[in-house]
């Protein structure tokens, strides 16, 4: 049985239908993210499974046991705030022991667990001073440790790693993941940030004006998107339109206008004639230069139109024959320089038969 | 050259600070300190014939009016009754202005500045005015020239004062940081008494001050609403100077005041030290 269980949830802000109709299963122990653009609804359900909010249809239950009507403070569910919210007239030590008074535990046991939790965020010399006194990453680790020094049933985030600067956010997301593993408790984790979410979570529900639109593991979702919202959302990927002209076993082949015949792997029940769109992740095209050897199935020409050198790889920005644009990502792992090709340059463009998905419309 | 560079930027950093302290200085010398050693020194004068002082050269220093107020109980007594008759107006006041300005700080952001505006409407009338509507109002009720119709006048006049420092403190809380309290487990009156009142502290002690030391030295409320046994220290002081021709003990019994006002303040100031670090 799920930990937590979400049942039809729908829930309406006048007009606005801000969740509709989402199910959804949370398992013990998991780090599960849902990931949207703003105004997906995705803060809108963690509020209603901590009980800030209510839906208007539909069931939410924790180990089985339906949540409506009870209040959030008596809720075992923790959250870690955007804002932090940690209180400016307590100490850190103060902030993280909090829940442990409300819970009622003996003086003795506050005070082992909270230097217990301090030490797991590497705080233990900052328990006597003041939030207004901590950097931006330290609140942070105060925010998440005060969540967790009552072991919830869950933990809900919401964006707590927005407010950081990028490094700061990268080593924060190496704690968080380490963090999860050591304490063991289900975190449900809100962001928009589509890396932050295939880099921490082990399972991600994408979500769209209030409808879920997969939920899988990063790795499938990152390549078996269900539809081009997804595909576009999660990572860079090239779209292009097509209609499938026959299929085979073994792969599928499409016909994209003013591209000619391409070919991609099979999808379930795609008659020729279906239209659709062939999404291709970058780092699958090969770039070389005009009239080099085809070696791999899939094979289309065009003129470089930028390029970004990013260190450890370069994005090439193609544009091809019908006047679209293409991305091919080429690695800069050979000796030496980086083999560029230049603003201008006519290049070939290849991938192998199986790279790519097909989203029906 | 480095140590001039340095010698001169603390020059500099020296002058910004004076600067900016000398006004608020200046002010508290000319409107606080010297008054209160021209007061210092009526009180060691002896008294003109018809009010005012005697001429220093003819008649000297003397201590009579300490004397005269130390060996009278009454003085004391009525100091005493003075500070509770403060104390007991500040904590009705907190306890009438803390729902409101909760009520207003909770309203919707268009609501509240009418609200406010309400809270400060009466001073458009004179403040005897409304004094005498009270006396209307408790005349026919048989509530007048007692010591409850004095607090009553007391509260009514000074709630204004007490309501918009409380106002302005609890309309910056952080409606998070209530969330964050109630996620954690608190309860309404946990998050309350664990959120709402620790931070709101120091609007309560500036609404306090405002009301306290004003009604410390009020002698128009006791005047119009009291009896004869309601008298306050604001009475005997504005008596002395207005009607017995008193000054030095006029005087005196004014420094016995502020030196009661200053011990209050010091005392609410270390409690507030004594709080931060349990």
């Amino acid at each position: 049985m799920a930990l937590l269980e979400l049942r039809n949830i729908t829930r309406r802000f006048g007009k606005l239908e801000a969740v509709s109709n989402v199910t959804l299963d949370i398992a013990a122990g998991e780090f599960f993210t849902l990931l949207g653009p703003s105004g997906c609804g995705k803060t809108t359900i963690l509020r209603m499974i901590a009980g800030f909010d209510a839906p208007d249809a539909g069931s939410i239950a924790l180990d089985g046991r339906p949540l409506a009507g009870i209040a959030p403070e008596k809720r075992p569910v923790h959250t870690v705030f955007q804002s932090y919210a940690l209180f400016p007239h307590l100490t850190v030590a103060g902030n993280i022991a909090f829940p442990l008074e409300m819970a009622g535990r003996t003086r003795d046991e506050i005070r082992r667990r909270v230097g217990d939790t301090l030490a797991l965020v590497h705080l233990e010399d900052k328990g006597d001073a003041y939030p207004h006194e901590l950097s931006g990453g330290q609140k942070q680790r105060v925010a998440l440790a005060r969540g967790l020094v009552n072991r919830p049933r869950l933990l809900l985030l919401d964006e707590p790693l927005g407010a950081l600067d990028a490094k700061l956010r990268e080593r924060m997301q190496g704690e968080l993941i380490a963090l999860q593993r050591e304490v063991g408790v289900t975190f449900v984790f809100v962001t928009h940030a589509q890396q932050e979410a295939l880099a921490l979570s082990h399972r991600i529900a994408v979500m769209n004006a209030g409808r879920i639109e997969q939920v899988d593991v990063p790795e499938v979702l990152y390549s078996a998107p269900r539809n081009r919202f997804v595909a576009d959302f999660i990572g860079t990927i090239n779209l292009v339109e097509v209609s499938v002209t026959a299929t085979a076993p073994d792969r599928l082949e499409l016909a994209a206008a003013g591209l000619g015949a391409l070919t991609t792997a099979p999808v379930a029940d795609a008659a020729p004639g279906t239209r659709g769109a062939l999404a291709l992740r970058p780092e699958h095209v090969r770039i070389g230069r005009a009239g080099a050897p085809a070696t791999l199935k899939n094979r289309v020409e065009g003129t470089v139109a930028e390029y970004l050198f990013l260190g450890d790889v370069t994005v090439y920005k193609v544009r091809l024959a019908d006047g679209s644009r293409f991305e091919a990502l080429e690695t800069n792992a050979g000796a030496g320089r980086a083999q560029f090709h230049a603003i201008g340059e006519r290049v070939t463009l290849q991938w192998r038969h199986d790279a790519g998905v097909f989203l029906r419309d | 050259m480095r140590a001039f560079f340095c010698a001169t930027e603390a020059r500099a950093d020296k002058l910004t600070r004076w600067l900016v302290t000398a006004p608020p200085v200046l002010f508290l010398v000319v409107f606080f300190v010297l008054p209160a050693l021209i007061m210092a020194a009526a009180s060691l004068r002896e008294p003109g014939p018809f009010g005012g002082l005697a001429p220093l050269a003819a008649q000297g220093l003397t201590l009579d009016a300490y004397r005269f107020v130390g060996e009278d109980p009454i003085y004391a007594w009525i100091l005493a009754k003075s500070l509770l008759v403060a104390g007991l107006t500040t904590l009705l006041c907190l306890l009438l202005a803390y729902p409101l300005a909760l009520l207003i700080s909770l309203s919707p952001r268009r609501r509240r500045d009418f609200m406010v505006l309400l809270v400060i409407l009466p001073f458009a009338s004179n403040f005897l005015i409304r004094i005498y509507a009270w006396i209307m109002i408790l005349g026919p009720l048989d509530l007048l020239y007692r010591s409850g119709a004095v607090v009553l006048g007391l509260v009514y006049v000074h709630l204004p004062f007490m309501i918009l420092p409380l106002y302005t403190n609890l309309e910056k809380h952080d409606p998070a940081l209530l969330e964050a309290a109630q996620d954690l487990g608190a309860g309404a009156w946990t998050r309350f008494r664990r959120v709402t009142w620790p931070l709101s502290l120091p609007g309560v002690l500036s609404g306090s001050a405002l009301v306290f030391i004003p009604v410390l030295g009020m002698f128009a409320v006791p005047e119009l609403l009291g009896g004869t046994g309601d008298i306050l220290i604001g009475n005997l002081i504005k008596e002395q100077f207005l009607d017995n021709r008193d000054w030095p003990l006029g005087a005196t019994l004014s420094l016995a005041l502020t030196a009661a006002v200053l011990g209050v303040a010091a005392l609410s100031a270390a409690a507030a030290r004594r709080r931060r670090r349990p």
